[in-house]
């Protein structure tokens, strides 16, 4: 069973909506012992880095996840907000991210975007995949995806980034790292090429 | 292209029926929300906003039930506006699957909810919108509760104030093109899209395709249409419709 984290940051009915269309399970929670069974975990999120940190401890969820997902290799899929907690921290905010890969977060930088690229970078946009990967299953069609952020992921170690987007410069749009994997996108919102990542994830 | 703008289709209801207006007026009964939504997640849309337009009107809160019974069939981007008048119903529709909540008639009154519903949800899921009509002298007035009541601060005062706020879009619509298959006000798009930093989404008037790009070309982020997706034609026969892939990359600049 997928267990879906509440956390009081953002939209997640959505997810659950598009698994079940999809036929998977799911169960969304925000309680530590409720997740502590789920086989597999999203995160999702949208909003402010250091509510979505604060968020996380105030549930007492933190502890927990890193147990599941560092120690028992649980697979988990951070989607947008959710994603970016997976790093260090961001530069949105002063929290320590949940610091699982070696990555940070940064501002859309506005001088390579130019005049007309407006912040957020909201609406579809493509991917490039960059490596080998399960969860978005090698395919050569183009595929697009709905974005939503102000910030984007910088990976320090160069082997995370798993596809790029351009938005003025070419910026990691999603990375994985063994059982943990982030997309900055919202695969739920994405029509029929979000429902592919969502069921190779539920199928890993 | 840097930049694909979005082709956004507009579902009015009357709390659980679709319909369609003419400036605002006669509505056509179209058929069941849902359907309509089911259809565009098989044309894959950009995105989808569904405005109560009786809500506001008849004083009654957002139709929930209804809400997520078409949420729970939405798997693009969905937005809802009608009747929203408190942070408390905002969570209530998130929580439902929204994602982006549009307000209109209650900025006359308390243009603060934006200020405070942009700090807790992020000012990307808060839509501002505004029914904008023209006079016979070529004048622009907002007027709020479907069209019904005028308001009395200028627009571009008006505009500066939902900015201000922290408004993440501004959702523009023309009370005089609604349903005539006219094409948009492409001079009321381009003056407030010059003025404003926020994207723009423009409505009300499109008829083809051509007009799209048109809206686009005038400074709109994304455009909106009702009237051309649920009619096959201007003779209003009912087709929920949306054009192919690659007539959608073609209308950005």
């Amino acid at each position: 069973m997928i267990g879906i984290i509440d956390y009081g940051a953002g939209n997640i009915r959505s997810i659950h909506n598009m698994l079940k269309r999809l036929g998977f399970d799911s169960f969304i929670s925000g309680k530590k012992e409720e997740l502590e069974s789920a086989d597999k975990l999203i995160l999702p999120g949208v909003g402010h880095f250091d509510h979505g940190m604060k968020q996380l401890h105030s549930r007492n969820l933190t502890a927990m996840l890193h147990q599941r997902v560092m120690e028992e290799k649980v697979p988990i899929l951070g989607i947008c907000l959710g994603a970016q907690l997976l790093g260090q921290g961001s530069e949105e905010g002063n929290e320590a991210g949940l610091g699982w890969v070696d990555m940070k977060v940064v501002a859309f930088d506005k001088k390579k975007l130019g005049q007309e690229l407006k912040i957020p970078h909201m609406g579809w946009n493509y991917i490039q995949q960059l490596k080998s990967s399960k969860i978005l299953g090698d395919e050569k069609e183009e595929r697009r995806f709905y974005f939503v952020h102000s910030y984007h992921m910088l990976p320090l170690d160069p082997s995370l980034g798993l596809c790029s987007t351009k938005y003025g410069y070419e910026f990691i749009s999603a990375i994985s790292k063994d059982n943990i994997i982030g997309v900055q996108f919202h695969p739920e919102k994405s029509h029929q090429f979000g429902m592919k990542i969502m069921k190779n994830f539920a199928q890993l | 292209m840097e930049y694909l703008n979005r082709v956004i289709p507009v579902l009015t209801i009357a709390s659980s029926k679709l319909v369609k207006t003419v400036e605002f007026n006669k509505p056509k009964y179209i058929g069941d929300p849902i359907n309509a939504v089911k259809i565009f997640n098989d044309k894959m849309v950009d995105e989808v906003v569904l405005l109560d337009i009786t809500a506001s009107r008849e004083n009654r809160e957002p139709n929930y039930e209804k809400i997520q019974e078409i949420c729970g069939e939405a798997f693009m981007p969905f937005a809802y506006g009608g009747g929203i008048k408190s942070l408390d119903q905002i969570e209530k529709l998130f929580s439902l699957g929204i994602e982006k909540v549009v307000l209109n008639s209650v900025l006359a009154e308390n243009i603060d909810l934006i200020h405070k519903a942009s700090s807790i949800f992020g000012s990307q899921s808060i839509v501002a919108s505004i029914d904008v009509k023209k006079n016979i002298l070529g004048k622009y007035s907002i007027y709020t509760q479907s069209a019904k009541k005028k308001l009395k601060t200028p627009l571009p005062q008006f505009l500066k104030l939902v900015e201000g706020a922290g408004a993440g879009e501004l959702f523009l619509n023309s009370i005089n093109r609604d349903g005539t298959f006219k094409g948009y006000d492409l001079e009321l798009i381009r003056q407030i899209s010059k003025e404003l930093s926020i994207p723009v989404v423009a409505c009300g008037g499109a008829g083809s395709v051509e007009d799209l790009k048109a809206g686009i070309k005038a400074g709109a982020s994304a455009v909106a249409a009702s009237s051309i997706f649920v009619f096959k034609s201007k003779n209003r026969g009912i087709l929920i419709n949306y054009p192919d892939w690659n007539t959608i990359q073609s209308i950005s600049v």
